[in-house]
């Protein structure tokens, strides 16, 4: 596929694509929409890339049909286990009216795909999928034009089945979409775009299919970055500080470079052994004696939610609605609440792994990438090279949660790659992974409200410091409430290491701390807490939310705490519209937790891929345990302690509930929305309610773990 | 160190390798064998994504040197299987749909062949106890259960490949 280089630009023209644009602001609802992120996606737009670039609006940037049929669909978008492998195809061969075998994925390659600035944000399907379902419905009715031509009937006598066009009273007069193309670029356009299909035109959008790429997984032959190996091919150890906040004083690596076939480079801070066998390259690079200045921050797990209060900030109102006065006037009961949440990794199973090759003065880096593009620009602004000189390849990702947003493995890559002249393998370590992570931040909440006699919430003021804004404001309906995000001064950075985008970033410690003190408000009242919140509710999309989950729970309202251990939360994110129920029994003599059986539910407008969308809340329950009851990074300053799996907890089978039920409210008609992350953002709210209703204890501090549960077990009247 | 010729049998064929015996057989297994479907993840047997079978026992092949395999029968995820058809277990992973980005999915699969050749028919709680200490990041465990559950009935029914 050749690429215009022109398409690069940032777009200032009003063009007719404009106009299909605000169709698709109206499709989604009216949010304020870029291409690339939605009003809630700040952190991820303030990623320091390089520069942005527009989506390509022709639409053979996304398509091309070989003259055997085969539909190859390009897009920047990588796979790391969401599914778009298997839901774009569903798309793009309803668009064109193609058999969706004959559709095949060509993702995450630079010079075969139209730009795309990364796969996160849940946004694959309710934004990008926009662009390539419109592409597809210029690219079918420019070949129905084309068609009309070759068969001498007008468009509208022409018909198409499985890729073939024929005249609708004469079916044997046909011309297939390959028999038109011969697989060359389209050199017609519409000058009109005509519209993408509604929902009673799909027929594999909204149909229930498996991975596409499950048997290539099982049998272990799809390829991730690690799996690649080119001749002459060298595996890279570099040189690691003890701490984030610590620079290389001195080092002495002749004992290393002793080494059989050991080859050392450097480039200032970066020092790496070179091997073509990993063993003998990780064995070279503990033979490095390296003189690091001191780290003299005092801060650690512990210690970090005072540090946060007290660190030098800015405030932001997200929102304010009447007068927190007034709120408070009315209010029977006030209650103020302190929330906090650790540190917490991304921890793919595949670390960040890249490989870089140059040829001249040109560079293909292979790389566990979620933004190839992101990568590329980072990768030509180092080497201060043209774009078209770097090619970046994501292959298959074994796992993002966002973590893979950041690609200094890439960088690294390249930069040894061209040092050592040869082609290098940087393949993270495990301990390596959670040194170089970007952390979710550790983030404090406060929260102050107030209740009416009736059990209505009056008083609302909410105020998040270092989560981020997403999720942050209040879902219920308060008169009188503010929601104040406190951020990292410019050019102060809070945390002792990087911290980014972790699964829905900000919502899950939002809710969670929202979701916990609507339940302790719920108690106050004396009013069962799924009641409570549709009392306090006016959003009717929240409410059918709800109202599907107790149903599918076959819940009984009782006023908490139960001892029965249900507990339950719900939100917005990327969207969507979820709640999720979940029962637990709590052993009261060790603080450990048990989950029984989960109810999700979503109204997340269209759904593509009804089976890969239920994938996605079952793996966001399963993962979401582990930040509510168990990660925690350990950190001294810039030392991150956590370095392995022993020490760093991730769920595991025996906590998995015996069933986890979704129930996705039927919503063909509406616009897709996000289906990735957003029940995982219940899962810290939906646990702390569910222990609390179990045995009474509430737990406000997340990861919630068996430590803290008996500390407040024991802390009750 | 100094190399040793080494003799196993891998995935069913006899097998001869000089190498450095020290060397971890993770690694000569991906570098050496091209056998890229045993994947690295945490270097210190804590996850499970490197699990092969060796003499019908599950191991983690991270933490083995390959000068302790003389001798042995070894089985990887690309010997699971003959060239077309899937085993039970890897058509149960597919069919329910078992996994989402893969990439612990071969050695979940070499974990659960493992348990299954010890244990042909585990109740649920077994295999929950038998398949613990394998990591998924993407929480398709509960599917994992499942599909275990279906290779497990289907190898009893005598369909064993």
């Amino acid at each position: 596929m050749k690429r215009n280089s022109k398409k690069r630009g940032l777009a200032t023209t009003k063009d007719k694509f404009e106009i299909k644009r605000r169709d698709f602001l109206t499709l989604l609802g009216g949010g304020v929409m870029v291409y690339f992120g939605t009003g809630n996606s700040s952190e991820l737009l303030a990623m320091p890339l390089a520069q942005r670039r527009e989506l390509s609006k022709d639409y053979n940037a996304f398509l091309r049909i070989d003259e055997d049929g085969t539909v190859h669909c390009h897009t920047g978008k990588i796979e790391m286990g969401q599914g778009p492998i298997t839901s774009l195809p569903q798309q793009i061969a309803d668009e064109l009216d193609v058999d969706l075998e004959s559709v095949k994925m060509v993702m995450g390659d630079t010079m075969l795909c139209p730009y795309d600035a990364g796969t996160w944000g849940s946004l694959t399907t309710r934004e990008f999928s926009h662009y390539m379902r419109a592409a597809g419905a210029e690219a079918r009715a420019v070949l129905l034009q084309l068609a009309s031509e070759q068969l001498e009937v007008p468009v509208e006598d022409l018909g198409v089945n499985k890729g073939v066009i024929s005249i609708k009273a004469n079916p044997k007069k046909k011309v297939s979409y390959g028999e038109l193309t011969k697989g060359q670029r389209i050199e017609r356009f519409m000058d009109e775009k005509p519209p993408v299909k509604d929902h009673t035109q799909f027929h594999y959008v909204g149909q229930a299919l498996l991975h596409s790429d499950g048997v290539l997984k099982v049998r272990g032959k799809a390829e991730f970055t690690g799996d690649l190996k080119l001749p002459g091919m060298v595996y890279a150890k570099v040189l690691r500080p003890p701490s984030h906040l610590s620079k290389l004083l001195s080092v002495d690596y002749s004992e290393a470079e002793k080494l059989e076939g050991i080859e050392v480079v450097r480039d200032e801070q970066l020092l790496a052994v070179l091997h073509e066998l990993p063993d003998k390259a990780e064995e070279a690079l503990a033979m490095i004696k390296a003189e690091y200045s001191p780290d003299d921050l005092d801060v650690d797990h512990h210690s970090i939610f005072e540090y946060l209060l007290n660190a030098p900030s800015d405030s932001q109102e997200v929102r304010s609605s009447g007068n927190l006065e007034d709120g408070k006037a009315i209010s029977e009961e006030i209650i103020e609440s302190e929330f906090h949440d650790g540190y917490v990794a991304h921890s793919p199973i595949e670390a960040h792994t890249a490989l870089a090759n140059w040829e001249g003065a040109k560079v293909t880096v292979w790389a566990s990438a979620q933004s190839p593009f992101g990568l590329q620009d980072e990768i030509a602004r180092t080497f201060e090279m043209e774009l078209d000189d770097v090619r970046v390849i994501s292959p298959f990702l074994g796992g993002g949660f966002g973590g893979k947003i950041y690609h200094p493995q890439g960088i690294e890559a390249a930069r040894i790659a061209k040092l050592a002249q040869k082609p290098v393998m940087v393949a993270y370590t495990r301990e390596e992974e959670f040194f170089m992570d970007y952390f979710r931040p550790a983030a404090v909440v406060k929260i102050k409200s107030g209740i009416t006699k009736e059990g209505k919430i009056a008083l609302w003021d909410f105020k998040q410091y270092f989560a981020g804004n997403r999720g942050s404001d209040t879902i219920y309906d308060v008169p009188n409430a503010k929601t104040t995000g406190i951020r990292e001064k410019r050019g102060t950075p809070v945390h002792p290491f990087p911290t980014g985008a972790w699964r829905a970033p900000g919502n899950n410690t939002n809710t969670f701390a929202r979701e916990s003190q609507v339940d302790i408000l719920a108690e106050k009242a004396g009013i069962d807490p799924v009641q409570f919140r549709l009392d306090n509710l006016a959003d009717k999309k929240m409410i059918a939310v709800i109202e599907a989950l107790a149903e599918k729970f076959d819940y009984t309202p009782k006023v908490g705490p139960s001892g029965r251990g249900i507990g339950m939360a719900c939100g917005t994110d990327a969207g969507t519209w979820v709640a999720v129920m979940i029962e637990v029994k709590v052993d009261a003599k060790t603080g450990n937790v048990q989950p029984i059986r989960a109810v999700c539910s979503q109204d997340m407008g269209l759904c593509v891929n009804p089976q890969g969308s239920i994938l996605q809340a079952e793996s966001c329950v399963t993962m979401g345990m582990g930040y509510a009851l168990s990660e925690d990074v350990e950190f001294k300053g810039g030392d991150v302690i956590t370095s392995n799996f022993d020490s760093y907890q991730l769920p595991l089978f025996s906590w998995v509930p015996q069933t986890i039920d979704t129930v996705i409210l039927d919503r063909q008609d509406q616009a897709p929305q996000g289906g990735g992350e957003p029940a995982i953002i219940c899962m810290g709210g939906a646990l702390a309610n569910a222990i609390f209703d179990a045995c009474g204890a509430r737990v406000y501090q997340m990861p919630m773990t068996p430590e803290r549960i008996l500390e407040a077990i024991k802390g009750q009247p | 160190m100094k190399e040793e010729s080494i003799q196993f049998t891998l995935n069913g064929k006899k097998t001869e390798i000089t190498i450095d015996p020290t060397l971890t057989l993770l690694w000569v297994l991906r570098d050496q064998f091209g056998l890229t479907g045993t994947k690295y993840s945490c270097g210190s047997g804590y996850c499970g994504a490197c699990t092969i079978i060796i003499n019908n026992e599950a191991v983690r092949s991270c933490a083995m040197k390959v000068g302790e395999i003389s001798g042995s029968e070894i089985i990887t995820i690309e010997g699971l299987s003959n060239k077309e058809k899937l085993h039970p277990l890897q058509k149960a992973f597919v069919e329910k749909d078992a996994l989402q980005c893969g990439f612990c999915t071969p050695g979940m699969i070499m974990n659960a062949y493992g348990l299954l050749l010890n244990n042909p028919e585990p109740t649920r709680e077994e295999i929950i106890e038998g398949m613990e200490d394998n990591l998924c990041r993407c929480g398709a465990h509960i599917r994992i259960i499942e599909a275990i559950q279906a290779a497990g009935q289907e190898m009893k029914g005598g369909k064993k490949s």
